[in-house]
């Protein structure tokens, strides 16, 4: 798996369940890569920044 | 005012005497309608139908204010009828302009494919680096107003996606079916709408 790719399931998982396999190669990919764990960590604060705006207490 | 002073009088008085009802209401509208037009101005993209849909809201919470009894907040519950206000405007514009005459996407074409190398792998310049206490920023009004900037650069396709599953947080199922368009269509839209929002705050906030 590359970054591209990670990115895509990355933010697909905040709109689906990944699959077993999909988590697994994912898993794998960010123990490796520091750029894709701040993204995975960036989408997470965007839909946290986002709730907290929209009546979420 | 008339309007609402009718409502108002014609209320039955709220269950708990000791906690006027409409008084909180009219107290958070006095001081969040800001944030409320905001909130519906930046998905519809229209300050005149945003004002609309609040006073909607507003006229709805008053009316349904003895359902609110043992509700968490009013913030949250003035929100949730302000989403589905939202949501009914949506539905509205969609029948006038549906999603499909929005262009066929060619303003959002894979455009950040220049953050990757050609084997897929981040490129160097571009490599996510680690946000210096983005919690902070969520204090702080000039973030917000970078926030909505970087809301504002979304083609308006992408945004309405990415609004009514964020904002509005309808499922991706819902989304598909109300736009009628295909759920891998709604996940690649959405993962776009993320890669944006993300480099414009990064470039723009979070400077290196």
């Amino acid at each position: 798996m590359n970054c591209k790719e990670a990115t895509h399931l990355m933010s697909e998982d905040l709109d689906r369940p990944l699959r077993w396999h999909e988590q697994v190669a994912l898993r794998f990919h960010l123990m490796m890569c520091s750029g894709c764990r701040n993204f995975r960590t960036q989408i997470g604060f965007l839909r946290a920044a986002i709730r907290l705006r929209s009546g979420g207490d | 005012m008339t309007k609402l002073n009718a409502i108002m009088t014609q209320a039955d008085p709220p269950a708990d005497p000791s906690v006027d009802v409409p008084e909180q209401i009219q107290g958070f509208f006095g001081e969040h309608r800001p944030d409320l037009v905001r909130f519906a101005s930046i998905q519809l993209r229209d300050p005149a139908m945003a004002e609309d849909v609040v006073q909607e809201t507003l006229i709805a919470v008053l009316k349904g204010h003895n359902a609110f009894a043992n509700r968490s907040s009013v913030k949250t519950w003035v929100f949730s009828i302000l989403k589905r206000k939202v949501i009914d405007a949506l539905r509205l514009r969609q029948r006038e302009v549906p999603i499909s005459q929005l262009g066929s996407g060619d303003e959002e074409t894979e455009g950040h494919n220049d953050l990757f190398d050609r084997r897929g792998f981040w490129a160097n310049e571009h490599k996510p680096h680690r946000w210096a206490n983005p919690d902070d920023s969520l204090e702080q009004k000039q973030f917000w107003r970078v926030f909505e900037l970087c809301l504002d650069h979304l083609p308006e396709r992408t945004s309405r996606v990415f609004m009514m599953r964020e904002f509005l947080e309808l499922e991706t199922d819902e989304i598909c079916q109300e736009l009628a368009i295909t759920t891998s269509n709604c996940w690649v839209i959405l993962h776009r709408a993320r890669m944006s929002l993300r480099l414009c705050l990064d470039e723009t906030w979070f400077t290196r």
